[in-house]
């Protein structure tokens, strides 16, 4: 059987930004008609060679050769003309721009986006500030441009790895729909079930080297841990066995909302999370989640109800006042977090410092010692040090839970927070999380990978149009439960289920 | 990978200086060296007080604006905050005052402009730009007024002023070098090695993270404006005393200096980077180029024009040097 050119051939690439080597000799082929895996720990060198695929990096050495053509990129527009279209890993759109604007600012045809956002059900008013929109939204915007230049073949950076279940979904088919008409897609996630359900096949990236390419079937997670994380594979122990002592039942609540309405969204939520309890939010996009999170923060100010923290009320329009009640946030979206410029060092530190207080000199000795310690636990790549923004996609986001780590607190409010996380860490930071709840710290966690639910949460409630539809045990929260109720199709038929010490008043069937 | 590779981050002091750095540096060798030949008095020593004169006071508002940019803003009224201090202390003195009242008044005039600045930007949300060209030009205004009246009659610096902007300690170094030093250190030393400091540059980079980690940003910009308007009133009495008296246009020549220095040392103009390492070293290429252009006797408009490109050279440099990052994050499908 003849087989077909490669519709992309990737040899022997190389980038090294100064003494840090992203890429030492990557190794891909892309056929036509194949989604294929791009999987590798964070740092590996996947986003590296995105950008080198895409035109907006030039390798140090290499070939790259499309359709058995070998080409030379220096410009994403040469990429483009190529057929190559990415969707990078952090949105690539201009905050204080409308999208339409940031359409034509990158030579878009508004005419063929259109039928993208259709067919990806996006209610979107074009004129509106990119600033003012979700994330999940705003991936979905780079997808529905890249998909306008009609590429042979799509680069998707970690595309899912801020979106909702339902959004995932769209993505999915697709990404399916894309294949069948014979072109191809080159797929980054740390979600490997994703990878086994949708990819045809994979190649894996340890330290800037293809380590290993095979085709995906049943049970092929284990082999692509093992590539991936190499000896450190050992360490990672897939389904989390071990969990913290349950919350004590009749223990007085830490966190108590009640009937908070806020921003656009929340309509009306109260909930209560225990002392050394993570409890799991999940809903779909747009169900007032955002809001939530920033106005237990202190970020947003609540149209109505009350937030209580040890019975008594937090006050304040600003999060320095629920700093100091000992609640913190994770936000969704690491850009509102990381500092590009500064060291990690001083990402890490910043909350030791925003008390006036706090304003004079730096202990070091103190300061150092915090700081390696969240770098420790969190295994924060300390290869590019210098500059956040030199970091890959996950040790930023490890950045913005470990200020936290230094900072201290009592409620960590943690929205996605292992978005983009490898699989070795991501487990670790499971059992950080479990660990600071044993050791009595509250947990409030949004998740939008919903198998986390039953890693680390011990309860869950579902949002749907800005209220609490459900809520349940974890141990009883499968995905086909979650996606039930997420969706607000009423009560499943779980047969009584026992509620905890905390639950809320059922609601109405109405 | 991970914290295996800490250690290697540290290493020598001197390791870490950066590039951009010791290119400042290179170039401020090379122009002193042109200026030794085109002049070989420029290495006796009067001339190296008078350079160190003239530089001293610059270093003073450009380390004020580097503050400032440091946090994505900027104070365009640093010299006439200055101007209007010079003009209080010099007129309270004529009217006889000790010298004591008149520079205390003159720094209570500064904070006051400081706070006026700094609530306005911080709390208000006035841009700084638009901010700060209003202060200077309100102050032009009042003072404009105020000579013709509360503020009229003669003006007379006291002693210690004079002393400070035209005397020198150990042969040709001006007293105004050791306030520059001293306040130069301090400056250097709050930006390192302090809370405030974090927070000027977590402010600068990304605002809502540092609003998010629990930083009232409003404080932030509310000390940096007067910290930013004690410097210029430093700076104001040293112009002051080095001249001896005081008109409108006291230290007007040193307003896009002071930018301009701050810029070429490598000090963002959106905020977060940069330092005063950096502005001192921007300051003095600065001051030696005037100085060189001088003496060859480069009318005024061709002076302007060799300063402009040099900053737009230097720009250019720093531009394509980070561009790598801009170009990724604008360019893409
Ligand atoms: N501009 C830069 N300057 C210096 N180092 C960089 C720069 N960009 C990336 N790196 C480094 O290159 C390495 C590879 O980064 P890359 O972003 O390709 O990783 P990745 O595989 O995409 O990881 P992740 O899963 O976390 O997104 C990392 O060690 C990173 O710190
Ligand atoms: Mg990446």
């Amino acid at each position: 059987m003849a087989q077909p050119p490669d519709l992309l051939e990737v040899r022997d690439v190389a980038k090294s930004y100064g003494a840090v080597r992203a890429l030492v000799s990557a190794d891909l082929t892309v056929s036509p008609g194949e989604i294929h895996a791009l999987l590798g720990a964070n740092g590996a060198g996947k986003s590296t060679l995105v950008k080198i695929l895409s035109g907006a990096l030039r390798p140090d050495s290499g070939t790259i050769a499309v359709a058995g053509r070998e080409v030379r990129f220096s410009s994403p527009v040469d990429a483009r003309r190529a057929g190559i279209a990415p969707v990078f890993q952090d949105p690539a759109l201009v905050p204080h721009l409308s999208v339409a604007d940031n359409f034509t600012l990158t030579g878009t045809d508004r005419a063929a986006v259109r039928p993208w956002l259709d067919r990806l059900e996006l209610d979107v008013d074009l004129a509106e500030r990119v600033n003012a929109l979700p994330l999940a939204l705003l991936r979905m915007l780079d997808l529905a441009r890249a998909l306008a230049h009609d590429p042979q073949l799509l680069l998707l950076d970690e595309m899912t790895a801020a979106l909702p279940s339902d959004y995932a979904d769209r993505v999915f088919a697709v990404m399916r729909e894309w294949r069948d008409r014979g072109r191809s897609v080159l797929f980054i996630s740390h979600r490997l079930t994703e990878v086994r359900e949708i990819c045809d096949r994979a190649t894996v990236l340890r330290d800037g080297r293809a380590v290993d390419t095979h085709r995906t079937a049943e049970g092929s997670e284990a082999r692509i841990v093992g590539a991936m994380l190499g000896e450190r594979a050992a360490r990672v122990d897939l389904p989390m066995a071990e969990r913290g002592p349950a919350a004590v039942p009749g223990a007085r609540p830490r966190l108590e909302v009640e009937e908070l309405v806020a921003g656009r969204r929340l309509k009306g939520v109260s909930l209560s999370v225990a002392p050394g309890e993570v409890l799991g939010v999940v809903s779909l996009e747009g169900q007032g989640e955002d809001d939530l999170f920033l106005a237990l923060a202190g970020d947003l100010r609540p149209k109505s109800g009350r937030v209580l923290v040890e019975g008594t009320p937090v006050r304040g329009r600003h999060p320095i006042q629920a700093i100091r009640r000992g609640i913190t946030l994770v936000p969704s979206d690491r850009q509102h977090a990381v500092l590009p410029q500064r060291s990690i060092r001083e990402n890490l530190a910043l909350p030791l410092y925003s008390s006036m207080r706090s304003w004079g000199w730096i202990s070091d000795r103190a300061e150092r010692r915090a700081v390696d310690k969240a770098v420790e636990e969190l295994e924060i790549d300390m290869r590019a040090a210098g500059q956040a923004k030199q970091l890959s996609g996950g040790n930023q986001q490890k950045l913005t839970i470990g200020r936290w780590l230094v900072g201290g607190y009592d409620v960590m409010l943690c929205f996605d927070p292992t978005r983009g996380i490898d699989v070795g860490t991501k487990h670790q930071i499971y059992r950080l999380l479990r660990q600071q709840a044993a050791e009595g710290r509250s947990v409030l966690m949004f998740t939008s990978e919903l198998r986390e639910v039953r890693i680390v949460c011990d309860r869950v409630v579902v949002l749907h149009d800005g209220r609490i539809v459900a809520e349940m045990p974890a141990a009883e929260a499968d995905e086909e439960r979650l996606l039930h109720a997420m969706h607000d199709l009423g009560p499943h038929d779980l047969g009584p289920h026992e509620l905890g010490p905390h639950d809320l008043e059922p609601r109405e069937a109405s | 990978m991970t914290v295996l590779d800490a250690p290697r981050q540290q290493g020598s002091p001197l390791r870490r200086i950066p590039a951009a750095m010791l290119a400042l540096l290179g170039v401020l060798l090379a122009l002193i060296l042109a200026n030794g030949l085109v002049d070989t008095g420029f290495f006796s020593l009067g001339q190296l007080r008078n350079t160190l004169l003239i530089a001293a006071p610059l270093a003073l508002f450009a380390g004020a604006q580097t503050l400032c940019m440091l946090t994505g803003g900027i104070d365009l009224s640093v010299t006439m905050t200055a101007t209007a201090v010079a003009y209080v202390v010099g007129s309270r003195a004529a009217s006889g005052d000790s010298a004591f009242t008149a520079i205390a008044l003159g720094f209570l005039v500064a904070l006051v402009i400081g706070l006026v600045n700094g609530l306005a930007i911080g709390v208000f949300g006035v841009n700084p730009l638009i901010m700060t060209l209003g202060m200077a030009a309100i102050i032009t205004g009042v003072l404009t007024v105020g000579s013709q009246s509360f503020l009229g009659g003669a003006t007379r610096m006291p002693q210690i002023v004079l002393d400070l902007g035209r005397g020198t300690f150990l042969g040709p170094l001006p007293w105004n070098l050791l306030v520059w030093a001293v306040l130069g250190v301090g400056l250097v030393l709050l930006l390192r090695r302090t809370g405030l400091g974090r927070l000027v540059y977590a402010v600068g980079d990304n605002r809502r993270a540092a609003r998010l980690a629990g930083v009232q940003v409003w404080r932030v910009e509310t000390a940096v404006y007067v910290i930013a308007a004690l410097l210029a009133a430093v700076a104001g009495i040293l112009v002051g005393g080095r001249s001896g008296a005081v008109d409108l246009q006291l230290t007007a020549s040193y307003l896009l200096p002071s930018v301009a220095a701050a810029v070429i040392g490598g000090t963002s103009i959106l905020g977060g980077a940069g330092g005063y390492g950096g502005t001192v070293l921007g300051a003095l290429i600065l001051t030696v180029l005037d100085t060189m252009l001088t003496r060859l006797a480069v009318d005024e408009s061709l002076r302007q024009l060799v300063a402009g490109a040099i900053l737009l050279a230097l720009a250019w440099v720093y531009v394509s040097s980070t561009r790598r990052g801009a170009t990724r994050r604008r360019s893409s499908a």
